[in-house]
């Protein structure tokens, strides 16, 4: 595929708000997980929460998408200048010719589950003031975003759980090379809610303590929550500063094998990593360092970890940070592109808190510690793994331009 | 958008209530056949593995049978097609059941309700059925969600040439959400979209944003399932395929994009 710019590109996670603050957490190998008080839950599990998202108030003239899942949106919005860079490139190019492509899981669910709470003793039905469409509803946070920013192109959700949000990438960076945008809005956006929470643990793939990705004593996800946007344009070579971000390939595929366990042997994985290759005319040894899914379930570890291992071999440094995220689920995905934007910008590669000992059976170049790429070696080129239920995999790279 | 999307239009499925499939809403189109109301039927998932056969749902059932049918009258082949499922929810009857549970005391759900709450799963269950690993992507947009789908399919595409197979489906919430959400029952449309004119093709399609307001049918009943239904915002479109007409119509998108389809019958 043609390159794609980041623009410019943000994310808010509960190692704190905006890339400064991902950034330091990364380098110093913090992790922003903690023992579940999330509401009436009582599960023995961490989670990563982020602070201050009942703080944001919507718009009066949006405030009926006010949902935990849409205040975590405008907060993302609204962190290191994204929103003001896409209404610039609104007046750019008209405001018809900026799209919003967003993934989610879960999106404004909570909601409907607090309203459930409040149902009519008498007839069952849900209070009034409770608005399905703009909260619930998966496409909640793409139109909140597209009325938030005033933009009045072609709009869509993504959401095949996981992947969602690395997915989004993939399906804006076709429209952009077909030229029927010329920006695009892309990102993820899953907030903690009682689904999910009670979910992973009723399939017993939730961690008792803070998850601890790719080592030997793994149990568990610790479900997290996060915002991440990236804007993207067209790459032109002539204005483009150099060191820009740019998206070089994306890889999907589908495992075909079952619907909440991962092909054992990672086959589905292997797919979308070579169509990533592919689509980004590199060769596996290009590649610099891998951000895993590494949600830190002993399935999810072992069968991404031997389709790395055949494709890369036992060289290339990986990591995954849900270590330090917990894992942000729809929202993971496009966080996790812009930590391999950092990672390509700041010549830093992350490591892994809570990961002590690592599994012998998956003998990767596994960073636990963050450290800089050999100085002989310098990073140019950075794959991102996504994969979701239902067998949804999704590869991205990205890479910086010259 | 420039540059207006297009592909080939091969196999077509479709279900609704009153047409279980595409040659009776053909029928009704072409005035050979009356429109009688009626629930949707839904074909069982014969492709499914027994387990996953025996606890399917509707939205699955309708899924896959609208997959299937599309793609049994194109050349491609279910196991190598590329997918876009978009549907404007996931599976209502599964979304209440676990908001119900989440709302007692016991708090602890079904491992299997909650795999099946993800809005992919219908697009899951279509990987193991057909055992296809190719790229699958899985949309809403809410009311807009069948107008998402066709840009998504239609720029795979011509941006890959390959052949994509769109699957638009809705299907029914239970009270009380149905009173928050009013999709009366399972519907859907589906094409197999192709980069170039083959043996089967039907007709070309050429899409392109524009301002007008959508077409509305002359059928009180069919306009009815128009508006309550987000995949059949197709149905203007559906009956200019049925008809033979070449020429464009506007289907509802997103407010203020809507989407101009030009039509040309092979």
């Amino acid at each position: 595929m043609k390159p794609i710019l980041l623009t410019t590109y943000t994310a808010t996670s509960c190692l704190g708000r905006g890339l400064d603050e991902q950034r330091q957490a990364l380098k110093e190998g913090k992790s922003g997980l903690k023992p579940c008080d999330f509401e009436s839950v009582d599960i023995e599990t961490w989670i990563g929460e982020v602070e201050g998202i009942e703080k944001q108030v919507l718009p009066p003239c949006l405030r009926q998408f006010n949902c935990r899942n849409n205040r975590l949106t405008q907060m993302g919005l609204e962190t290191d200048g994204f929103a003001e860079a896409v209404r610039l490139a609104a007046k750019k190019y008209g405001a018809d010719r900026v799209g919003v492509f967003l993934g989610t899981s879960t999106s404004g669910i909570l909601q409907t589950e607090l309203a459930y709470r409040q149902r009519s003793v008498s007839t069952g039905a849900l209070p009034d003031g409770f608005d399905y469409a703009t909260t619930q509803n998966s496409f909640s946070l793409a139109d909140f975003t597209r009325s938030y920013l005033g933009l009045e192109g072609m709009a869509m959700a993504v959401s095949t759980a996981c992947s969602s949000s690395a997915k989004v990438f993939a399906a804006a960076a076709r429209q952009l090379n077909l030229g029927t945008l010329d920006a695009a809005v892309v990102g993820g956006v899953d907030t903690l809610c009682l689904t999910t929470l009670y979910g992973f643990s009723s399939l017993q793939l939730t961690s008792s303590g803070p998850c601890k990705p790719y080592d030997v004593t793994r149990d568990g996800i610790s479900v997290g929550e996060g915002a991440a946007f990236a804007l993207l344009e067209r790459f032109d070579s002539w204005s483009a500063p150099a060191g820009s971000v740019l998206l070089l390939g994306v890889g999907e595929s589908s495992d075909a094998f079952h619907m909440s366990s991962p092909h054992p042997e990672g086959l589905g994985a292997r797919l979308a990593m070579e169509a990533a290759l592919q689509s980004a005319h590199l060769s596996a040894d290009d590649v610099g360092y891998i951000n895993l899914h590494g949600t830190s379930t002993p399935a999810n570890d072992a069968a991404e970890g031997l389709a790395v291992l055949g494709l890369f071999g036992e060289q290339v440094p990986c990591s995954s940070t849900k270590g330090a995220t917990g894992h942000a689920l729809g929202a993971a995905g496009a966080m996790e592109a812009v930590f391999c934007a950092l990672a390509l910008t700041d010549q830093w590669l992350p490591g892994s808190p809570g990961t002590k000992q690592l599994d012998p059976a998956v003998n990767l170049n596994y960073l636990l510690k963050s450290r800089r790429p050999n100085a002989a070696s310098p990073l140019r080129y950075a794959l991102s793994n996504s994969f979701g239920f239902g067998g949804s995999n999704c590869c991205l790279i990205f890479g910086t331009s010259l | 958008m420039n540059k207006p999307l297009q592909a080939w239009i091969e196999g077509v499925g479709f279900c609704a209530p009153g047409l279980p499939d595409w040659a009776s809403a053909e029928a009704v189109f072409k005035g050979a056949d009356p429109y009688v109301a009626s629930p949707t039927w839904l074909s069982p998932p014969d492709r499914l593995p027994p387990a996953e056969r025996r606890r399917a749902s509707r939205v699955v059932k309708l899924a896959l049978a609208l997959g299937l049918a599309a793609a049994e009258n194109s050349d491609a082949h279910v196991s190598t097609l590329a997918t876009v499922f978009t549907a404007s929810g996931a599976d209502g009857h599964n979304c209440d059941a676990l908001c119900a549970q989440l709302a007692t005391e016991d708090k602890h759900i079904s491992p299997t309700r909650f795999h099946n709450s993800v809005h992919n799963a219908p697009a899951g269950y279509w990987g193991i059925a057909t055992r296809s690993m190719a790229p699958c992507q899985v949309l809403c947009a809410y009311d807009a969600s069948f107008g998402a789908g066709l840009l998504e399919a239609l720029a795979q595409v011509q941006h890959d040439q390959v052949p994509v197979l769109l699957i638009a489906y809705d299907s029914e919430y239970p009270e009380p959400l149905f009173s928050k959400r009013p999709v009366p029952d399972c519907a859907g449309v589906a094409f197999v979209l192709s980069p170039a004119r083959t043996a089967r093709s039907r007709a070309h399609l050429l899409v392109q944003p524009t301002r007008d307001s959508a077409e509305t049918l002359n059928h009180e009943a069919l306009e009815t399932l128009r508006q309550q239904t987000p995949a059949l915002r197709a149905l203007p479109l559906l009956r200019c395929l049925a008809l033979g007409q070449s020429r464009a119509v506007c289907l509802d998108y997103l407010p203020p994009m809507q989407l101009e389809v030009s039509l040309s019958p092979c």
